[in-house]
């Protein structure tokens, strides 16, 4: 493994397999009496969030926790924190608070690559800007596995499983992670979209591109909704929310149309009426409340793998 | 402390234990368990991985025979409590298998394949404490061949094997390395 999490590019399948198989091992915890290990005593975890987030942060601060280690939550939200220099004094006073990890979410798209240069513990990104989520893609590769393969499925890849990215690609870091990092594993990988909502150079991604979602559904094995980026929408990319969820929202009606075995996955948070209708979220293919207990046991992982182990010996910058 | 899965067919070692010494020895040690629980009642086994595990299933299957007791038994992994961790890079962990029953008032006997330093034992003891609590702890190894570093002793002790720190021991277990047979070599000349 590297010394950072910045990209699922930077995990090849074996890094990928370890992250799954260890946080497969972590998964039994949950049903322990103590839910703690004592594997990262003494080191020290500062969650550096720019950006408004409950999961996520919550998420690695659980994790963190439960194996012992001491988390400091640095919140930026509301406040004018720019880019660049600003975000270089907030790594250097970090860094002199002593921290072996930090785990930042930002709205710029490489703060997370940007902060890797300056601090000398490991980086774990946890979103920036509209790039990548890479614990994220982890905890959805491992729910995937998870269900359609059971809990023991150590050690196996996800080669042939056909998912299905449905929405506002373009947007949306989580694609761009899940893409990237499901490839690695070996799944056939399909974005479903409004060609306004696909990044400019999809065509170089590794995955198959359909503006039909209906066409998809049959051979779908994990259709995974992205959220409606209201937010970062400034531009008209689709005529009205109706007619995009007359499209790409999964309903009850569409669900029908999935293999019996399939599962429905979603990110969260969500927007019940627009991608994703309220009966399909909450009926039994839905992954969704999985997906957030995974998440923590998957950070875990993640957490225990930069930094359970020896020092990364020093990089020259 | 052992070797990771090759057979030893070439490599330079001298075999200290053969397979029927192996086999005489684990059926000495459930006896001896049977005797020392006063017939094997509430025992929980438990296998460190990875070759503790195959020695944990071989004593249960053994004490199976001798009284018709079906013994519970699981594995116990103690990569997360270790004291080496910072030493070596982030490792795999093994697998923490507990039998349904439960150790909370059991007689739990942990089983290794090596008794060296002590310190794998220790880390076993603080990962079962956090599972639950054992009326009391036991342990059992196919070999032990010194250098203690901490105030620990095994209960059951298939053969004392006098070593130089120097050398290294390999315990080879049919489940995982296609024999059975315990070697020494000098670590100079291990590949």
């Amino acid at each position: 493994m590297k010394r950072h999490l910045i990209s699922a590019a930077d995990l090849s399948r074996g890094d990928a397999l370890l992250i799954l198989d260890t946080a497969e091992e972590l998964a039994a915890l949950a049903d322990r009496p103590i839910k703690k290990l004592p594997t990262l005593r003494g080191r020290t975890v500062v969650n550096l969030f720019f950006e408004d987030s409950t999961r996520t942060r919550i998420s690695f601060e659980a994790a963190a926790k439960r194996l012992s280690a001491d988390v400091i939550n640095f919140s930026a939200k509301g406040s004018s924190v720019a880019k660049g220099e600003s975000l270089k004094d907030t790594a250097l006073t970090l860094e002199a608070m002593g921290s072996d990890a930090v785990v930042i979410r930002h709205s710029a798209s490489g703060a997370a690559h940007r902060l890797a240069g300056w601090v000398r513990g490991s980086v774990v990104n946890a979103g920036d800007g509209t790039h990548e989520h890479p614990t994220q893609a982890l905890l959805d590769a491992f729910t995937i596995r998870r269900r359609l393969k059971g809990p023991g499925a150590r050690g196996s890849g996800l080669d042939g499983v056909r998912v299905t990215i449905v929405g506002d690609v373009l947007h949306s870091r989580v694609a761009r992670s899940n893409v990237l990092l499901l490839s690695t594993l070996g799944a056939e990988v399909t974005l479903a979209a409004p060609p306004t909502l696909l990044p400019l150079a999809v065509d170089t991604w590794p995955c198959a591109v359909s503006y039909d979602l209906d066409t998809e559904l049959p051979k779908s094995d994990v259709v995974m909704m992205l959220r409606v980026q209201q937010e970062r929408m400034t531009a008209a990319y689709f005529p009205s929310v109706r007619e995009y969820s007359r499209r790409y929202g999964l309903d009850a009606a569409r669900m029908t149309r999935l293999p019996d075995h399939a599962v429905v996955m979603h990110p969260g948070p969500m927007n019940r009426g627009v991608e994703i209708a309220a009966e399909v979220a909450d009926s039994a293919r839905s992954t969704i409340v999985e997906q957030v207990a995974n998440g923590v046991t998957t950070r875990m992982a993640v957490l225990y793998l930069l930094l359970g182990g020896t020092e990364f010996p020093e990089v020259a910058s | 402390m052992s070797a990771t899965g090759q057979p030893v067919a070439g490599r330079d070692g001298l075999a200290v234990l053969d397979a029927e010494e192996i086999r005489r020895a684990l059926t000495r040690i459930a006896h001896e368990i049977l005797e020392r629980t006063h017939g094997g009642d509430e025992v929980v086994l438990l296998g460190i991985p990875t070759r503790g595990v195959p020695l944990a299933r071989r004593l249960a299957a053994r004490i199976g025979e001798f009284e018709g007791l079906e013994v519970p038994c699981g594995s116990l992994d103690v990569t997360m409590h270790r004291d080496d961790l910072r030493l070596r890079p982030a490792r795999a962990l093994g697998r923490t298998d507990l039998p349904a029953s439960g150790v909370d008032g059991k007689t739990v006997v942990l089983v290794d394949d090596v008794l060296y330093s002590g310190r794998t034992v220790r880390a076993a003891l603080d990962a079962l404490t956090d599972l639950g609590r054992p009326r009391a702890v036991q342990l059992a190894v196919l070999v032990d061949r010194g250098h203690r570093e901490l105030p620990i002793r095994a209960d059951y002790v298939g053969k004392n094997l006098p070593t130089s720190q120097r050398e290294v021991v390999h315990v080879l277990l049919a489940e995982v390395d296609a024999q059975d047979a315990v070697m020494i070599s000098d670590e100079g000349r291990t590949p």
